[in-house]
C-alpha cells in the first residue's frame, strides 16, 4: 500500500492553529479568523493534491498510510496511530476542507461584530481536526479519538454563547445524547477486541468472514447506537433541535454538513460488519426510515427557521442511514445524498444564517415574508438549495434521492414496499415543508416587526453561498454522470457485487412517482400559506401540536430517564446516608457508649485488677473443665 | 505417703498467696504473697514431674525460679522507688494514672 507523510497535516495543521489562538489569547484577536482561515484553505489543498494523485492510480491500489507512532502496546492489543485516506476517506477530506473552507470565510463577517470571534475560530479549527481525524484514523480507536474530539467541539460552540441559560442547557444536551451513542461505539470496539483481537479496521474485516452470526449483530446493533447518537438518529434525535443555538455557521458546517453524517461514514466505513449481518441491517433500516418521517413530521411545524433546517437535517441523514441498511450498492448512493445534501443544506443553512443577519437574528418564520426583493443573492441561492433538496431535476438532491427510493423499493417483497413508501412518504412531506419554509421567508407580505431594515449581506458572507449553490446545482450530476462514485466507491464498500435482482420497478416510474408527490406536497403548501399570520394560530389539529412539540420527544426522554433517573440517584445519596454512614456512625456511636461504661473498672486500685484477674482466671478454668468434660 | 497431700498443700499455699494479694495494702507484702504462688506451682509442677516419672515439670520449676528471681529485681526496684518519693509503700496510693 502506498504511504504519504502529508496526511498527517491534515489534522496537524489545524490543530496547532486552535492551540495558538486559545494560548495566545487577545494578542491573536485582530489576526485569529484570517490564520484559521488560510489553515483550514490549505488543508482543502492538501485534500485536493491527495484526490489528484489518488485519481491517478488505478482503481485497486488508490489507498495511502501513513503510520505515525506505536500508541498502544500491551499484550495481544497493539494499535499504531495511524492514518488511512481511501475512495471513502477522501470524500469525507474534500466535504470537510471544502465546506469547512467557505464556513471559514462566511464565518468572518458573521461573527464580525462578536468579540469572541477569535475564540470561535479556534474551536472551528479544533472541530476541523478532529473531524479529519475521525475519517481518516485506521482503526476503530483512531476514530474514537476523533469521534470523541467533534463531540467535544460540537459542545463547545453549541454553547458557545454560554451566557444565555438555554443555550448552555442546549450544550449540555448534545454532549449527553453524544454520549449515550459513545457508549455504543466504545461497546463496539470492546467486541472487536474480544472476538477479532484487532480493533483496526483491515483486521475486523479480514475476520467478519469467520465471526458468528450473535458477535456480528451485537457490533452492529452498538455501531447503529453510536450512530444515532452522532447523526441524531431515532431514539438519540432530540439534541439536535436544540443544538441550533450555536451561531449559524456551526449549524451549517458540524450540524448539517459534517459532524452529523459522522454515522453514515461510520456505518459505510463497518460495511463489512453490515454486509455479514441481516439482523443489524435490518436495524439500520428501520431506524432510518423511522427517522425520515420523524424529522420531516417535525419540520412542518416549525417556524423557528434553523430548526425547521435541523428537523429537515434529522430526515435527510435519516434517507443516508436507511441507504446504508439496503446493501452494498446503498453505501454509494448514501455517501451521494451525503455529498449533495452537504452542498445544499449547509448552503440553505448560510441562507438562514443571512437572513437572520439582515433580520437582527430574528429566527421566526411569522416575522419575516417579502425578503426575496431585499435579499436577492440569498432568496436565488437558497431557492436552489431548495429545488435540490425537493430532488427536482437536475439539481443534486435529484440524483441521490432518487436513488435512495428507488433501492429501498427493490429491497424486495414486503419490506421493499414499506421502506419504498416511507421514503416517498418522506419525500413528500420534505416538499411541502421546505415550500412552506421558502413561502413564509421569502414570499407574500411583510411581517416584519418595527425597526427591522433588511438588508443583503455583505460579499463575504454571499460568496460562500453562491459557491455552494453551485454545487447544490451539479454535484448531483457530476458525481452520478456515468456511476462515477459508484465505481469510486466500489474498492472500498463493494458497491458493484449486489446482484440486480428484478427491480420492483422501473427508473423511471419510481422518479416521475418522487417527483410527483413532491409537486403535489408543494402545491399543497403553496395553497396553506399563502397568507401567514405573525402569531402562531392556536386551534391547530392534534398533529401539528405534537409536531411543535418534536413529537413529544423530550416529554418521553423527561419522563422514562431523566424522572427515573433522578428519583435514583436521590434514592441512592439517602441509601448512603442513611444505611452506610448509618452503619459507620452506630459502630462508632456503640463502642463510645460501652467504653465509657467499662472504663469506670479501671479506677486505679491494683487489688482490684488483680481480683480482676482472678476472677477471670477461675472462669476460664471452669470453663476449660466443662468443655473438657 | 499419698502425693495428692503435696497438691493440696499446693493449693493451701496458692489460696493464701491469692487472699494476700487481694486483702493486702502494703506493697512488700502483696509481693511475697506473689511469690507464695509462684512457689505453690512450682510445688505442683514438681508433684506430676514426680508422677509422670519424668524431669520436664522440674525442669520448669527451674524457670519460673529464674524469672521470680528477675522479678524480684525489677519490682524491688520499682517498690523502693516509689516509696522513696511517696514515704508510703500502699498500692492504693500508686493511682497517678488515674484521671
Amino acid at each position: 500500500m502506498r504511504t504519504s507523510s502529508l496526511l498527517v497535516y491534515l489534522i496537524a495543521l489545524p490543530l496547532f492553529s486552535s492551540a495558538l489562538l486559545l494560548l495566545l489569547g487577545r494578542i491573536a484577536d485582530k489576526w485569529g479568523h484570517i490564520l484559521a482561515t488560510l489553515i483550514t484553505a490549505s488543508t482543502f489543498v492538501i485534500g485536493v493534491y491527495e484526490f489528484m494523485k489518488m485519481h491517478s492510480q488505478p482503481s485497486g491500489s488508490r489507498a495511502v498510510t501513513q503510520k505515525l507512532f506505536d500508541w498502544i502496546s500491551v499484550g495481544t492489543l497493539k494499535v499504531d496511530a495511524a492514518l488511512l485516506l481511501d475512495q471513502l476517506s477522501i470524500c469525507f477530506v474534500l466535504l470537510i476542507t471544502g465546506v469547512g473552507t467557505l464556513i471559514h470565510i462566511y464565518s468572518i463577517a458573521y461573527m464580525s461584530h462578536d468579540k469572541d470571534r477569535r475564540r470561535f475560530f479556534a474551536f472551528l479549527n479544533l472541530f476541523i481536526a478532529a473531524m479529519l481525524l475521525l475519517v481518516l484514523g485506521d482503526s476503530y480507536l483512531n476514530l474514537y479519538v476523533g469521534w470523541e474530539g467533534v463531540g467535544l467541539a460540537s459542545y463547545l460552540l453549541i454553547g458557545f454563547w454560554n451566557h444565555n441559560p438555554t443555550y448552555a442547557v442546549a450544550s449540555k444536551k448534545a454532549f449527553v445524547a453524544n454520549r449515550v451513542g459513545d457508549l455504543g461505539l466504545s461497546l463496539a470496539i470492546m467486541i472487536c477486541f474480544a472476538q477479532f483481537g484487532t480493533v483496526s479496521f483491515a483486521g475486523v474485516k479480514a475476520g467478519a468472514h469467520g465471526a458468528s452470526s450473535a458477535a456480528l449483530a451485537g457490533i452492529g446493533a452498538m455501531l447503529l447506537l453510536a450512530a444515532c447518537g452522532k447523526s441524531a438518529q431515532f431514539p438519540l434525535q432530540s439534541w439536535l433541535g436544540d443544538a441550533m443555538a450555536g451561531p449559524t455557521p456551526v449549524s451549517a458546517l458540524i450540524h448539517a454538513a459534517t459532524m452529523v453524517t459522522a454515522g453514515v461514514y461510520l456505518i459505510s466505513r463497518s460495511n463489512f460488519i453490515f454486509d455479514a449481518s441481516s439482523t443489524a441491517r435490518l436495524l439500520v433500516v428501520i431506524v432510518g426510515a423511522i427517522t425520515l418521517l420523524f424529522g420531516a413530521i417535525i419540520g412542518t411545524a416549525k417556524d423557528d427557521i434553523k430548526k425547521a433546517l435541523a428537523a429537515s437535517t434529522m430526515s435527510q441523514i435519516g434517507y443516508m442511514i436507511l441507504a446504508t441498511g439496503l446493501g452494498p450498492v446503498g453505501y454509494a448512493f448514501a455517501i451521494l445524498h451525503l455529498l449533495t445534501h452537504g452542498f445544499f443544506k449547509a448552503g440553505m443553512f448560510l441562507g438562514a444564517g443571512s437572513v437572520m443577519h439582515g433580520m437582527d437574528d430574528e429566527v421566526n418564520m411569522r416575522k419575516y415574508g417579502g425578503l426575496a426583493k431585499l435579499m436577492p443573492i440569498t432568496a436565488v441561492t437558497f431557492g436552489l438549495g431548495y429545488l435540490a433538496i425537493l430532488g427536482v431535476p437536475p439539481f443534486a438532491g435529484f440524483y441521490s434521492k432518487d436513488k435512495i427510493i428507488e433501492t429501498a423499493f427493490n429491497a424486495g417483497g414486503i419490506k421493499g414496499i414499506l421502506l419504498g413508501g416511507a421514503a416517498l412518504l418522506g419525500a413528500a412531506i420534505t416538499a411541502f415543508y421546505m415550500t412552506r419554509l421558502m413561502v413564509m421567508t421569502f414570499i407574500g407580505a411583510k411581517r416584519w416587526k418595527a425597526g427591522s431594515h433588511p438588508h443583503e449581506s455583505p460579499l463575504l458572507m454571499t460568496l460562500p453561498m453562491i459557491l455552494l449553490a453551485v454545487g447544490s446545482v451539479a454535484s448531483g450530476f457530476l458525481l452520478s454522470y456515468g456511476s462515477a462514485l459508484v465505481h469510486w466507491l466500489q474498492p472500498v464498500v463493494n458497491s458493484q457485487s449486489m446482484e440486480e435482482g428484478k427491480p420492483l420497478m422501473p427508473a423511471l416510474t419510481v422518479s416521475l412517482l418522487a417527483l410527483g408527490v413532491v409537486v403535489l406536497g408543494a402545491f399543497f403548501a403553496i395553497t396553506k400559506y399563502r397568507s401567514v399570520s405573525d402569531l402562531a394560530p392556536e386551534d391547530v389539529s392534534i398533529f401539528t401540536k405534537a409536531a411543535r412539540k418534536d413529537l413529544y420527544q423530550d416529554l418521553l426522554n423527561d419522563k422514562v430517564f431523566v424522572e427515573p433517573g433522578t428519583l435514583l440517584t436521590a434514592g441512592l445519596v439517602k441509601t448512603d446516608d442513611r444505611v452506610i454512614d448509618g452503619f459507620v456512625r452506630f459502630v462508632g456511636n456503640f463502642l463510645a457508649a460501652t467504653s465509657d461504661v467499662l472504663r469506670k473498672v479501671q479506677n486505679g486500685f491494683v487489688r482490684s485488677y488483680a481480683l480482676l484477674m482472678l476472677a477471670g482466671l477461675v472462669i476460664t478454668v471452669i470453663a476449660v473443665w466443662v468443655i473438657g468434660a | 505417703m499419698d502425693i495428692s497431700n503435696y497438691l493440696y498443700l499446693s493449693v493451701i499455699l496458692f489460696t493464701i498467696g491469692a487472699t494476700g494479694v487481694l486483702v493486702r495494702r502494703n506493697a512488700i507484702v502483696i509481693f511475697m504473697c506473689i511469690e507464695l504462688m509462684l512457689n505453690a506451682a512450682n510445688l505442683a509442677l514438681v508433684t506430676f514431674s514426680r508422677v509422670a516419672g519424668n524431669l520436664e515439670g522440674q525442669v520448669a520449676s527451674f524457670f519460673t525460679m529464674v524469672v521470680a528471681a528477675c522479678e524480684v529485681v525489677v519490682g524491688l526496684a520499682i517498690i523502693v522507688t516509689i516509696y522513696r518519693s511517696r514515704r508510703s509503700a500502699s498500692v492504693d496510693d500508686a493511682s497517678l494514672l488515674k484521671n
